[in-house]
């Protein structure tokens, strides 16, 4: 099923914690198909938890997880991994497989989970180059790439079996606020471009602002407000108030 | 009279028993780890590339470093027994003598110690860096199995790769020690390499050549035992490393031990 008011990811009275650190406490969230959600918040605050809950890297003590209908909490991993089939995710630091090339980072997805042949696998991963603007780093090592340059390679391995979810952590952290700007608008553009439907976890305002439809404001294990970028901009809420004058 | 516990000893007797309590949990968690390694070996996907490349990686590497330590190893021998055997009148027991050492004990446990020390630390290195770095994470949510991956390829690659490596450096420690026997005594190739055949049997051979396959799993799964449960970034890498040569050494040793016992109890102590 597809549509606007589908919902694709949906995350109900979810509880983590670490230890004594009780991170989320009772979290819920829906994601519609299309959608771009953006969830803000300080570090560590339990934003990155949530991602990975939803992907099936981390689980939660209580609560569920659907996405695309199916239960993540309790799932086989056999069925975990056919899910994760369809969704991409885009670390904070980029994760690239630091013993491959750039070519074999994009190649990898593509030779584990598809039939396609030598020249397909090769013209998709020039294709997605191409998109991210990096045809000239194919044969490069990960640790010859700029932080700007790893997070697009990143991103590019994350879309390029076309998945319908794509998970961003932090896609800006620690990049010049002009890199930060050009990788946020080709979120928006590969978005656009997919219709992909994507969770953002981000502290970055300008990012939000860009790519978000929706944005949650994570604090003390909750989504505390939600709304477009310019109904929390105009928030009397003090918290919401303060976040984004001081991140501004 | 019983004597009571003073109150310095409360917090020591927490101490160690906290200690024992981790060191209980390693055991079980490493043990836990290794045990999945027959659960994952024969079911698909099978990563024949990534062994192939494992070989070859673990192989060709060690080949200079256990070139020089077999060599070493047998001219050593030979030159601390020569005066010993002299002694008894029993110097032409010599080549004899240097087989049974370096096939039976020396070549399999020098071997597995070298390679512990080059493999096992990369390995928990290499590992713990892609966990820090969230590469084990990016595999998995790629819905690749890191264990399959990254585990069961290694370890294959050590167990497959250690009786090759070993034998290679028994052959050339009891090169070595000819060289030795060549250089003081000026000993014929033929003479010394037909006492050296003569004196091994089969069950001298086959313990000690086997044994080295159950040290290949060792220094593989706990050196990406290691690696699987670095945290604290590139500090937690390099302890990670470190504690991978000092447990997959102990550990040998260990083993070693209890192999040497089966075989007295099975093979009896001449063979």
């Amino acid at each position: 099923m597809t549509g606007p008011d589908h919902i694709l990811i949906q995350v109900q009275d979810v509880w983590k914690a670490f230890d004594d650190n009780e991170v989320l406490k009772g979290i819920s969230l829906r994601v519609h198909d299309g959608s771009s959600d953006v969830i803000l918040g300080r570090s560590g605050i339990g934003k990155s938890v949530l991602l990975k809950s939803i992907v099936g890297l981390l689980t939660p003590e209580r609560g569920s997880i659907t996405v695309m209908d199916e239960e993540v909490i309790g799932m086989k991993n056999r069925d975990l991994n056919r899910l994760r089939k369809q969704i991409g995710y885009v670390f904070q630091y980029a994760a690239l497989y630091d013993s491959l090339t750039v070519r074999e980072n994009l190649e990898f997805p593509l030779r584990k989970h598809t039939d396609a042949d030598e020249e397909e696998i090769s013209d998709r991963v020039f294709e997605q180059l191409k998109l991210v603007g990096l045809e000239d780093a194919i044969d490069k090592m990960p640790s010859e790439l700029s932080g700007g340059m790893k997070k697009r390679i990143g991103l590019a391995r994350a879309i390029i079996k076309r998945p319908r979810i794509v998970l961003y952590d932090e896609p800006t952290a620690g990049l010049d606020p002009i890199t930060a700007r050009e990788i946020s608008d080709l979120i928006l553009s590969l978005e656009e471009q997919f219709g992909i439907t994507s969770i953002t976890v981000t502290h970055d305002l300008e990012c939000a602002r860009i790519i978000a439809n929706r944005i949650y404001i994570l604090d003390d294990g909750l989504f505390q407000h939600q709304g477009s970028y310019d109904e929390l901009k105009a928030s009397t809420d003090p918290y919401t108030k303060a976040f984004f004058q001081v991140t501004r | 009279m019983s004597e009571q516990p003073t109150h310095k000893e409360i917090p020591y007797l927490r101490f160690t028993r906290n200690r024992i309590k981790k060191a209980m949990e390693e055991v079980y968690g490493i043990t836990m780890f290794g045990l999945r390694f027959f659960r994952y070996v024969f079911v698909p996907p099978y990563e024949f590339g990534q062994v192939r490349k494992h070989l070859d990686e673990l192989g060709s590497k060690s080949l200079p470093l256990l070139t020089v330590v077999g060599l070493i190893m047998g001219l050593i021998l030979a030159l601390q027994s020569r005066p010993t055997l002299d002694r008894f009148g029993a110097g032409g027991f010599l080549p004899a003598m240097i087989a049974l050492t370096i096939v039976r004990e020396l070549g399999p446990v020098i071997t597995a110690l070298v390679v512990a020390g080059r493999v096992s630390s990369g390995i928990g290195a290499e590992v713990g860096s892609m966990k820090v770095t969230e590469q084990i994470d990016a595999l998995e949510v790629s819905a690749v199995d890191p264990y399959n991956y990254l585990v069961v390829t290694r370890v294959l690659a050590c167990a497959i790769i250690m009786p090759l490596l070993t034998a290679y450096v028994d052959f050339l420690a009891i090169f070595g020690g000819f060289v030795s026997e060549w250089l003081s005594h000026n000993s014929s190739f033929q003479l010394y390499f037909t006492e050296v055949i003569q004196s091994l049997r089969f069950y001298d051979i086959l313990p000690g050549i086997g044994k080295t396959i159950a040290f290949g799993y060792i220094i593989g799964v706990i050196g990406a035992y290691q690696g699987f449960n670095t945290s604290r970034g590139t500090e937690g890498v390099g302890r990670a490393a470190t504690s991978a040569v000092v447990l997959a050494s102990l550990n040998i040793i260990f083993l070693d031990m209890v192999i040497v016992q089966l075989t007295f109890l099975f093979l009896g102590p001449g063979g």
